[in-house]
């Protein structure tokens, strides 16, 4: 047994851990082993990815690519692959990962059971949507394919079904041209949330990335930076040196706190503000810019942080969002890794996939019990009532009706889940 | 067209540590690759891996019987008649469990072979080659295990302890020549071999890591090679510790 957490470091519970490293093997491991659940780098906040005191399938042994078709961009690989190495072997023959959430450091599996995001939903929408085959295996033995033209119900259930419809080994991938590594950027500083949302409206058409900073202390008016970026063709200019920093030990108590939070805030928006305009960014310094400081996760300390992120519909958006950020400022929480951004009107391949058209606000807490808990509760019923939904890679708390309503196709979903899998998320909020 | 590509030859292709290896090697350069395994569908899962990553490179896929002499003359003598190699890296071999090795003679037996006698005899097969061509470096993988014996694990470490001995010789009878012969002790390191001691919580070093040591170890042609390398600092002490110190540690 090994004590393993998530990104959230809320928990560190023991697991038996099982290393698949064999895509042949994987079948006869799932056939002998108790329940369980797959686990690709834990970079998921809460729950999902943890299953205490029983099972975990480790699967970034299985980190071999398949194929690569140069002339039309289809890319297959196993499961544990992870983004990283795809973007840096695809990025200097022109090609990209379509959709790329805010850490490279994850598996394709891991991408498509949560079915992530990036900044480009309104342009691209969220990674299922390239994903053109799987291959899952069940507990029970069976190996099933699956894509949009091949058993679509059952890849629905899997794109974004959260490991719970068995073990993805394979994947095959649309990839997407590119110009290169460079992006064109430009970054406003908003002075509320109207003209957020205005900048976000005006940007869809020609942006293809957008993303905010709101400074969560502003409360009510939330103010912040909205960063905006495209592909774009840069000559001769030298890729950046890879420098990594790594948060060397937890310290005793968070470093986010009501006394450092303030202060950062306003450095940070001043600072943004300063260097506002158009610039040319690296791929990785503008999709990651959290990971090159290894583990930052600590930096919350010893009982580890909690992220909050949900997503509410567009015609209440301003409203809920307004509120939300009026309960996080009085509650003098939160911390400067907040994030407000748009998702545009795609409908997403999952049954239970998170974006939706709407708005979406993510932000770190650190953890500091029953206080957190209860501004959650505000916030749940701001969502609530918003008919929102929260985001299951990044929840370790939501309310079991929240979860309900807020992923309508949940019944559908449940038929197709494996018996033999279970994590402590599906234990919280489907029975089993 | 292949020719001024470097030539590698991994034996033991789809172990974990030679796969990161080949990563690295094809990730710096188009290469000139053959990988030679006891499964050639395991093997070629790992050469259509490293295809992907570099198109330019050639590649060549061998089934081995790891055990047989004269099959391993053959294969060698087949490879090298293509041209020289430029790196050789020998890196099978399996951990066994040493309590069944006490009780089962096959078991030990098997083990030995696999660790001991057969990277021996795939090195003598390129060291002849070698020597005439008076090039190339030829990598053997062996273990920290190899350096004393303990009662953990002896069987595997007296196997690995044939390859050491075996290695400082070759060393020595090729000193004077264009031929590197490296000598590679990981410690424990986080690869199937060892997925249950890992489950077991034991700390493990990450393969990536080992490789590019391996890797750079194999580049400088070093003799010997710890990787990581604090591994040389706590074997001296180990193998210094006196009889009546080292008996007493459950180790
Ligand atoms: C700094 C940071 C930024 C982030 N930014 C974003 C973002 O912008 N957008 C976004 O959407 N997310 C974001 N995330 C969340 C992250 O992208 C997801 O949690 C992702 O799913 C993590 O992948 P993983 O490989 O770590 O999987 P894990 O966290 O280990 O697992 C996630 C889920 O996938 C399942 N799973 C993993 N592998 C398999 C498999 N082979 N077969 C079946 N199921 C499997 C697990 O069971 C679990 O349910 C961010 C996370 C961090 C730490
Ligand atoms: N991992 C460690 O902690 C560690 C520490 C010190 C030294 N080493 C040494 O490093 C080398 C590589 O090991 P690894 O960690 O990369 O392990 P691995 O991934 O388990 O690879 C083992 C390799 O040995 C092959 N092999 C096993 N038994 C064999 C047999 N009977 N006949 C022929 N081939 C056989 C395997 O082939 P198949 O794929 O066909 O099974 C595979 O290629 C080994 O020599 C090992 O002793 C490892």
């Amino acid at each position: 047994m090994v004590a393993v957490s998530s990104w959230g470091r809320l928990s560190k519970r023991q697991h038996e851990v099982v290393a698949l490293s064999d895509r042949d093997h994987v079948i006869q491991q799932l056939k002998s082993s108790r329940s369980g659940i797959a686990h690709g780098m834990g970079r998921s906040y809460g729950d999902v990815c943890l299953n205490p005191d029983g099972v975990l399938w480790n699967t970034t042994g299985l980190d071999r690519f398949i194929s690569f078709d140069e002339s039309t961009g289809l890319l297959a690989c196993e499961a544990g692959v992870l983004l990283r190495d795809i973007q840096r072997l695809v990025m200097p023959q022109g090609w990209t990962l379509p959709v790329t959430p805010g850490t490279q450091l994850v598996t394709v599996g891991g991408a498509i059971a949560n079915d992530v995001h990036g900044k480009n939903h309104h342009v691209l929408g969220s990674f299922g949507d390239h994903v053109q085959r799987i291959k899952l295996i069940r507990t029970n033995g069976a190996a099933t394919e699956c894509g949009p033209d091949l058993l679509p119900d059952w890849f629905s259930a899997t794109v974004g079904g959260l490991g719970l419809t068995g073990v993805i080994t394979e994947a095959e991938i649309q990839l997407r041209r590119v110009p290169g590594p460079w992006l064109a950027t430009e970054t406003v500083p908003y002075g509320n949330l109207d003209e957020f949302f205005r900048l976000a409206d005006d940007s869809e058409a020609d942006w293809e990335h957008t993303v905010s900073w709101v400074d969560c202390i502003s409360g009510e008016v939330g103010r912040g930076i909205f960063m905006r970026g495209n592909p774009a063709h840069v000559d001769h200019r030298p890729e950046p040196k890879n420098r990594k920093l790594t948060m060397p030990l937890v310290p005793p108590i968070s470093l986010v706190n009501r006394l450092s939070l303030r202060p950062f805030n306003m450095a940070y928006f001043n600072l943004k503000k300063r260097q506002a305009g158009s610039g040319i960014a690296h791929y990785e310094s503008f999709f990651y810019p959290l990971d090159n400081l290894l583990e930052w996760n600590r930096m919350y300390g010893p009982k580890g942080f909690f992220q909050y992120q949900s997503v509410v519909p567009r015609e209440v958006g301003r409203e809920a969002v307004r509120a939300m950020l009026g309960e996080i400022a009085r509650s003098g929480e939160g911390s400067f890794l907040a994030v407000l951004k748009t998702f545009g009107n795609r409908q997403a391949v999952g049954m239970m996939s998170f974006p939706q058209l709407g708005v979406t606000l993510a932000l770190d807490f650190p953890n500091q019990g029953e206080r957190t808990l209860k501004l959650f509760e505000r916030l749940d019923a701001i969502v609530r009532e918003a008919r929102g939904r929260i985001y299951p890679a990044k929840d370790a708390r939501m309310p079991r009706d929240l979860f309900e309503s807020g992923y309508p196709r949940l019944k559908e979903f449940i038929q197709y889940r494996d018996p033999g899998i279970s994590s402590a998320f599906s234990r919280r909020l489907m029975e089993n | 067209m292949t020719d001024n590509k470097k030539k590698i030859v991994i034996a033991g292709a789809t172990s974990a540590i030679a796969e990161h290896c080949a990563r690295l090697w094809v990730s710096e350069a188009a290469v000139d690759l053959t990988l030679i395994g006891r499964n050639s569908d395991r093997t070629e899962r790992v050469a259509a891996d490293l295809r992907v990553r570099s198109p330019q490179s050639v590649f060549r896929i061998l089934e081995a019987d790891f055990i047989d002499p004269l099959a391993i003359r053959q294969l060698v003598d087949g490879i090298v008649a293509e041209g020289s190699v430029d790196i050789v890296l020998i890196a099978h071999g399996s951990l066994p469990d040493q309590a069944v090795c006490q009780q089962d003679l096959t078991a030990c037996h098997e083990a030995l072979t696999v660790n001991g006698i057969s990277p021996v005899l795939f090195a003598e097969a390129f060291a002849g080659h070698m020597q005439k061509a008076n090039r190339g470096t030829l990598a053997m993988i062996g273990s920290v295990a190899g350096d004393r014996g303990r009662k953990s694990n002896y069987v595997y470490g007296a196997a690995k302890g044939l390859v050491t001995r075996y290695a400082q010789g070759l060393q020595h009878r090729l000193a004077n020549t264009g031929v590197k012969v490296v000598l590679i002790k990981p410690g424990p390191t986080d690869t199937p071999m060892t997925a249950h001691l890992k489950q077991q919580g034991a700390r493990l070093a990450s393969v990536e890591n080992v490789a590019q040591l391996i890797v750079k170890g194999i580049t400088q042609g070093k003799p010997v090679v710890y990787v990581p390398a604090k591994w040389a600092l706590i074997m001296m002490v180990i193998r210094h510790l006196p009889r009546f110190v080292f008996n007493k540690l459950e180790i």
